[in-house]
């Protein structure tokens, strides 16, 4: 134990005269969770504060294409910008000055009009409402085509959605046409009311409830978790520099004449990065209580989750830290082990769910995903900051991670001895 | 003391041994002196003594123990200084002795003492709480001796431990060796500086293609070399004068 105590003591001095990595160590991770919840927050409001702006060239200057630009107004998320060519609107889209145009084809309007009208008009003729006799050849009426320009650069998510959002408005202009055509046959009150158009189907959100308080789940709430757990698992680059630097300087080689064993070296560095670990995430919570609310953003609500939150970050913690110490078991030099555990943690994280979530992956992804340690400390973080759970809950992710740390740890002594034994 | 039998050492890779069917027999309370050319093979006969590295072939043994039978007991035995500056360079001298000197389970006020005690013996007293990397390199070699010494070693096994030094702390590192071998210290060491060896040293070895070449008393190996006047003289009668540049 007085071993232990003294390479703790050690790695905790060693720690504190690094200034400049300390900085980077505590406020890196702090300016990283700051910027992606600023960048993501306006994905989680239904009020965008900033419109996109699009083009639009309404070749129609009809009723339809009117409701079209009614619609995109009101939606508050685009800017409309009137084009008169479809060529002009084509050519800054494809220069990337404007993320889409929509070109309204000609007559679109009258030609809805028509078709409506020929349509209903077959039904009713069926029904036998009107005089079969004054039936014509019907003209052939082609179906009209709205265009949509993308800026190439432009993300599928966000083309999915503006498509899906405008095939929404002009099916609702179609039903409502349809409607509105019936009415005209049936009835000569223009006034009266025989179909109500609004939507008989409607969607309500329910979401999970502690206390009888709904949990609505904000960009804070799911972003201090992912990227606090981005950070966490940047301790394995530091950790394993230290270690290179310790085989580098010939430190290492009087420990390995002294009467220590390599679980002890080990354990002191444990004992202060997991100390690390826990005031990174102090401070990342301690951002999302106090400093969010300050800049505009939602407040991280962490009421009566502390405890369990403190749970999750010292296993993923020492997750991280298992790796950090295979890692600097291993690299020989500080030119392997940077690059590799950077660029590590962030596949770690991709793997995890932090940028995209595990269940839109590939399904091999979604498997290589379940071993992802970070996936098991998010789904953890999830659990008690979404989800509500209790300690029962996020025992399956803490056994894992915690077995991690074992196993890592494990392979960092045995390599070690392996390498070393005389 | 120290007993090695038929010590081969071949690195991966290598073409040649390092070391080859070495027998040698060092005797408590010896300065023994390991000589040698530049890839001779003192460093990796250290090294194999210090368990840092595996002999390919042969045996040897510390006071009648053994690295695969007594690990600790022998870790417990022995201190090394090696060629590099094993230190913390962001910690003092003290912080990286204290750290060095709980290793071997040394604590309180009595390591506390022990530290104080030897850096005012190496003159680094007034030093004691500046950082490592602001010393220079002579100071640098002496908290590397201390280092070693703290737990009373044995068996104490210096490799090179004036290289790079000025006169002054050759000479205060070359003193308290001495007087750490009176209080019954025996001391492995190698060294370029003959005529250090040469006064330093009870006996030595002069080692070339990991082959020992011969081993008495300083005195006696001159008194044997015709010519020779000093240790130098015998050293290159022995190994020489061609340039052993090797990568």
């Amino acid at each position: 134990m007085h071993k232990l105590m003294a390479s703790a003591r050690k790695e905790f001095l060693l720690l504190i005269r690094d200034i400049g990595g300390i900085a980077i160590l505590f406020i890196m991770p702090l300016v990283l969770i700051v910027t992606i919840t600023l960048i993501q927050d306006s994905t989680f409001k239904t009020v965008s504060d900033a419109k996109i702006p699009i083009l639009v060239v309404n070749n129609d200057h009809g009723n339809v294409s009117e409701t079209i630009l009614q619609g995109l107004e009101d939606s508050n998320a685009f800017e409309v910008n009137i084009k008169d060519t479809e060529e002009q609107a084509k050519d800054l889209v494809f220069k990337g000055k404007f993320q889409l145009a929509i070109i309204i084809p000609e007559d679109l309007s009258s030609g809805l009009a028509q078709k409506v009208a020929q349509n209903v008009d077959g039904i009713i003729a069926k029904f036998g409402i009107e005089d079969e006799t004054e039936s014509v050849t019907k003209p052939k009426i082609e179906s009209k085509e709205v265009k949509l320009y993308f800026d190439p650069a432009t993300q599928i998510s966000f083309k999915n959605s503006v498509k899906n959002g405008i095939d929404k408005m002009v099916s609702k202009i179609e039903t409502q046409s349809i409607y509105k055509a019936f009415q005209e046959q049936i009835s000569d009150d223009a006034s009266e009311v025989i179909f109500e158009t609004e939507n008989f189907i409607t969607f309500t959100e329910i979401l999970p409830k502690n206390n009888n308080k709904e949990l609505i789940p904000n960009s804070v709430q799911h972003n201090v978790p992912a990227w606090t757990l981005f950070a966490i698992f940047f301790i394995i680059v530091p950790l394993s520099i230290n270690m290179v630097k310790e085989k580098s300087q010939g430190t290492f080689v009087r420990l390995r004449t002294n009467p220590i064993s390599y679980a002890t070296v080990l354990g002191g560095k444990t004992l202060v990065y997991l100390v690390v670990c826990l005031i990174q995430f102090v401070l990342m919570l301690m951002v999302g209580v106090f400093l969010f609310p300050a800049i505009g953003l939602p407040t991280l609500d962490i009421s009566g989750r502390l405890p369990l939150l403190f749970v999750v970050a010292i296993f993923a913690g020492l997750a991280a830290i298992g790796l950090g110490l295979l890692l600097g078991t291993v690299a020989k030099t500080q030119e392997q082990s940077a690059p590799f555990g950077a660029t590590f943690v962030v596949i770690l994280a991709a793997l995890g769910g932090v940028w995209v979530p595990v269940f839109i992956m590939p399904k091999f992804m979604q498997t290589l995903s379940n071993i992802s340690p970070m996936n098991w400390g998010l789904n953890a973080f999830y659990d008690v900051f979404l989800r509500h759970g209790s300690l029962l809950d996020i025992l399956p992710e803490i056994s894992l991670l915690f077995l991690f740390f074992l196993a890592t740890t494990l392979i960092a002594i045995v390599y070690n001895e392996k390498k070393n034994t005389v | 003391m120290i007993k090695i039998e038929h010590i081969s050492k071949k690195y991966k890779n290598a073409d040649n041994f390092s070391l080859s069917d070495l027998n040698l027999l060092i005797h408590e309370k010896e300065i023994f002196g390991l000589l040698g050319p530049n890839g001779a093979g003192k460093t990796t006969l250290i090294s194999i003594l210090c368990s840092l590295i595996k002999p390919t072939s042969g045996s040897f043994s510390i006071a009648g123990l053994t690295y695969q039978k007594n690990k600790n007991q022998l870790k417990q035995l022995i201190g090394i200084v090696p060629q590099e500056y094993a230190l913390y360079p962001s910690l003092t001298a003290f912080e990286n002795l204290k750290y060095f000197g709980s290793m071997y389970g040394l604590k309180g006020k009595e390591l506390d003492k022990k530290i104080n005690d030897a850096l005012d013996h190496l003159g680094l007293l007034a030093f004691a709480n500046k950082n490592i990397d602001t010393f220079s390199g002579g100071m640098k070699r002496r908290v590397n001796l201390i280092a070693s010494i703290l737990h009373n070693p044995k068996v104490l096994f210096l490799d090179e431990p004036t290289v790079g030094v000025d006169v002054q702390s050759k000479n205060v590192i070359i003193e308290y060796l001495q007087q750490l071998n009176k209080n019954g210290t025996t001391i492995i060491y190698t060294s370029h500086h003959l005529n250090e060896a040469e006064t330093f040293c009870t006996r030595v070895a002069i080692i070339d293609h990991g082959k020992l070449i011969v081993k008495g008393k300083p005195k006696e190996l001159i008194d044997n070399s015709d010519g020779s006047n000093n240790l130098e003289d015998v050293f290159i009668s022995l190994t020489g004068k061609a340039l052993r540049d090797h990568a």
